[in-house]
């Protein structure tokens, strides 16, 4: 039995510099290919982009490139590399490995999700699309060892944050070349970020080093780090209470029901996060087929009864769909709470004082406390106010992402995590052929305002015309109507640990972050 | 042929039964491994992704292709870790909950048996009593409520053991007994039963008369007998202390099986669920078969 446990426990470690609880297991550490948030956090210790975030505020600022110049017109991009920028088994990056990095994730058959956010980059979308079978067209070249020029179909403001996420982290040829998908797993990985993997063990622990290859490997100030998976955030609290653990990162692996109070410790931390709680209507049956009725809906719910009452962690109720402050922007107020309009609109819709309107169901996911109540609370606001009863209609995670997407449902929980600091982010969700938008809504005006915004070479007008656009979305048409704005948490001790900051995009680079000694 | 060779012969059967059955009963479930918050970048990135699983195929070549890896030894790739086959998560895993699950089992067995033995000879008195409350407490305190309990206790109140993760020793102390502690309860339930039973029977009567020490009619002529419940019980027993330690692996934030259990039916990872359905199913077979061999070996009224 002895036995049995000591080769099942690792070697008996030493407790590493700063420990990190993580949430759940990634599903892949491969920048290009993974999608959750557990993952990318370990894919940003090991890789790092060309440019990376600024962990006070999470702006762009130099990474593996020391500099970049911007064309006049904003659709030209060169991009120096450091000439010291190396892989941690020593090899240099050069200019060539960047832009075939850059080649693989656009190519359908790596089949990475996120191979979405090169569709400013020329040729990006066509190639995503399957419509250009080459890769090579992809506005990407190296100028010589040290300089790739990006060249996009649109000026894109926020495309030097987008250069320090995930998927334009460069990877390393050689390696894919010879592992191919399972390259993640090759011993020893060749990183290019503060740190290099130690170890890998599913349902425990990523154990990393300092990699002193890194550029920059002078600021980074642990020696060790372990990054734990787990996805009980009891255990996770405990672990963090008891010293065990120096930093929670996710909000999802604090208990939801202690939020609120845990919120007023000085070791967690709440900030405004780049997420939006809404409703998705389906547009494509009765009754939701007609504006009038989505938008008594969205105006008979006093969205502050959920965040006052629910959530409770100070969220900020809004009818929109993009957060206020999203890249600078003000989305429009939305429909907000009016229940005499609302009555009026479902009386002319044929449905005076409710009658005669078809029973209908709220569909949302099981698992969290707060969805379940905002349904009771939807509910509760539809007869008070309308005179409509709605059955609540829970399901499991996957059964509900695909009825969602078979649009079979009548009005069904929503919500988007931002990948970037601007509103296309979010906007471009509803799109008329995107797949994220799931609610049969198809509207031209629409897809032109995005296309008029995204050619939009003057900041301020852009902003303008991507206002109208989510005017448009939720207080004329109404597929959607907001809820509120996600707050994030994470927990750290400020006597223990240092270079981590709130911020919107909830970024905290692994470069910045170390133990404080007592 | 012995009847055991026959069961034994049985098992590549009850397998092919156990993987054609949940494997058609997986697909029949709505929602698939492929439906995400995110929709694929395009259509053609969610067609590679669907054709680099062969899910493109009609499902009964799935099906085939399937069987044909298995009986290779293969469980295939994992649905939801992309960078893990399914041999892998298991290899990783399966030795963290056995060595759980031996230490429970050994808990259960060690305090179990002297419990339930002690209880029986002191039949009637405050230690018998004492000790059947405490064994009615450990059958009915279920491990959810029992694990946070002992973490409170003796992780955050009293700082004798870590809260969780597995490491060094001292990590397995409160897992081990959070498992093994409702075992015991119930081992030393049946053991105290076996040993009324035979402690009344008449060969321990004759054992007595013929002048025997008490010590040894207990030890030669009462345990042996009164094991005989507890062994066909120690079968199952250890299917449910390797299979059963979902929730104390997620209490403790080991890195056990436990967790893919429950997950990898909820994240759609078809092959995953496969892999675990197949591997228990072997346990079990074995485990029961090793239980019936012990019980023919310590009891010669079944051999007859």
């Amino acid at each position: 039995m002895v036995g049995a446990w000591v080769l099942t426990s690792c070697s008996l470690l030493e407790r590493a510099d700063l420990v990190l609880h993580n949430g759940p297991e990634p599903e892949t550490i491969d920048p290009q290919i993974l999608t959750g948030q557990a993952d990318g956090r370990i894919a940003s210790a090991l890789f790092e982009g060309l440019t990376r975030f600024n962990p006070t505020n999470g702006t762009a600022m130099p990474g593996l490139a020391s500099h970049w110049e911007i064309s006049g017109d904003g659709l030209s991009y060169t991009f120096f590399l450091r000439p010291e920028a190396r892989w941690s088994t020593g090899e240099p990056m050069e200019a060539d490995e960047v832009v075939w990095s850059w080649r693989r994730a656009v190519t359908p058959a790596t089949a990475a999700d996120y191979a979405s956010q090169f569709f400013c980059v020329r040729n990006g979308r066509a190639i995503v699309n399957g419509e250009l079978r080459d890769a090579s067209r992809l506005g990407a070249e190296a100028l010589d060892a040290h300089t790739v020029r990006v060249h996009l179909e649109n000026p894109t403001p926020y495309f030097l944050e987008l250069m320090a996420s995930r998927v334009f982290f460069p990877v390393p040829q050689r390696a894919v070349e010879r592992w191919g998908d399972h390259w993640i797993r090759a011993e020893p990985l060749p990183c290019s970020g503060p740190y290099e993997l130690l170890s890998w063990r599913v349902n425990d622990r990523f154990r990393l080093r300092r990699n002193p290859q890194y550029w920059d490997a002078a600021q980074v100030m642990a020696e060790r780090i372990d990054i734990l998976s787990g996805d009980n955030p009891s255990t996770a609290l405990n672990l963090f209470l008891n010293g065990e653990v120096d930093l929670i990162s996710d909000r999802k692996i604090i208990p939801g029901e202690l939020g609120p109070e845990l919120a007023r410790r000085p070791d967690f931390h709440r900030f405004d996060y780049l997420g939006q709680d809404f409703i998705r209507f389906n547009t494509t049956r009765k009754p939701f087929y007609d504006a009038r009725v989505r938008r008594a809906v969205a105006m008979s719910l006093d969205r502050s009864r959920i965040t006052a009452r629910i959530t409770r962690m100070g969220e900020r109720p809004s009818a929109a769909v993009t957060p206020a402050g999203t890249g600078g922007y003000q989305p429009p107020a939305g429909l907000s709470y009016d229940p005499v309009t609302a009555r009026r609109l479902l009386a002319e819709a044929g449905y005076p004082e409710g009658r005669g309107f078809p029973a209908i169901e709220y569909t949302f996911n099981v698992g969290s406390r707060i969805y379940e109540q905002t349904g009771v609370e939807i509910q509760s606001m539809l007869r008070e106010h309308l005179g409509i009863r709605v059955e609540l209609r829970p399901l499991e995670w996957k059964t509900y992402l695909a009825e969602m997407s078979a649009l079979n449902y009548d009005f069904i929980r929503g919500s988007w995590v931002g990948d970037y600091d601007d509103p296309m982010t979010f906007l471009d969700c509803f799109l008329s052929d995107s797949g994220n938008n799931r609610t049969g809504w198809k509207e031209v005006r629409y897809d032109r305002l995005l296309q008029a915004a995204a050619a939009e070479a003057d900041p301020q007008r852009r902003l303008e015309i991507l206002r109208q656009a989510e005017t448009l979305l939720v207080e004329e048409a109404v597929p959607v109507t907001g809820l509120y704005s996600h707050v994030g948490l994470y927990a750290a001790d400020p006597r223990k640990v240092g270079g981590i900051w709130p911020n919107r995009m909830d970024e905290h680079p692994f470069f910045s972050m170390r133990r404080i000694r007592p | 042929m012995r009847p055991w060779m026959a069961r034994v012969a049985l098992i590549p059967v009850l397998l092919w039964v156990v993987a054609t059955l949940s494997f058609f009963l997986l697909r029949a479930v709505p929602g698939g491994p492929f439906d995400r918050e995110r929709a694929a970048a395009s259509r053609e990135v969610e067609a590679a992704l669907k054709a680099r699983y062969h899910w493109d195929e009609p499902l009964w070549r799935q099906y085939g292709r399937y069987l044909g890896s298995v009986m290779r030894g293969d469980l295939g790739p994992s649905l939801k870790y992309r960078n893990h086959s399914v041999n892998d998560l298991l290899g990783q895993t399966v030795p963290v909950s056995l060595s759980l699950g031996a230490m429970a089992f050994g808990v259960a067995i060690g305090l179990g048996i002297p419990l339930g033995a002690l209880t029986a000879l002191k039949r009637g008195g405050w230690a018998d009593y004492a000790a059947a409350g405490l064994t009615l407490v450990g059958v009915c305190v279920p491990v959810f409520v029992l694990g946070p309990l002992l973490v409170l206790v003796f992780g955050l109140w009293l700082g004798w053991f870590p809260v969780a993760l597995w490491g060094p020793w001292q990590n397995a102390v409160l897992p081990t007994l959070t498992l093994g502690l409702y075992f015991a309860a119930r081992v030393a339930r049946w053991m105290r039963e076996g040993m009324l039973e035979v402690l009344r029977s008449p060969h321990v009567q004759t054992a007595r008369a013929k002048g025997l020490s008490e010590t040894a009619v207990i030890l030669r002529h009462v345990v042996p007998v009164a094991l005989v419940p507890v062994i066909s019980y120690t079968g199952p027993m250890l299917a449910d202390l390797l299979t059963g330690s979902f929730v104390v692996e997620n209490v403790f934030q080991i890195p056990g099986t436990g967790a893919f259990f429950i997950n990898s039916f909820f994240s759609r990872d078809y092959t995953m669920m496969m892999g675990m359905v197949l591997f228990y199913s072997v346990l079990l077979q074995v485990l029961n078969l090793m239980s019936d061999l012990l019980l023919r070996w310590v009891d010669p009224r079944i051999r007859s």
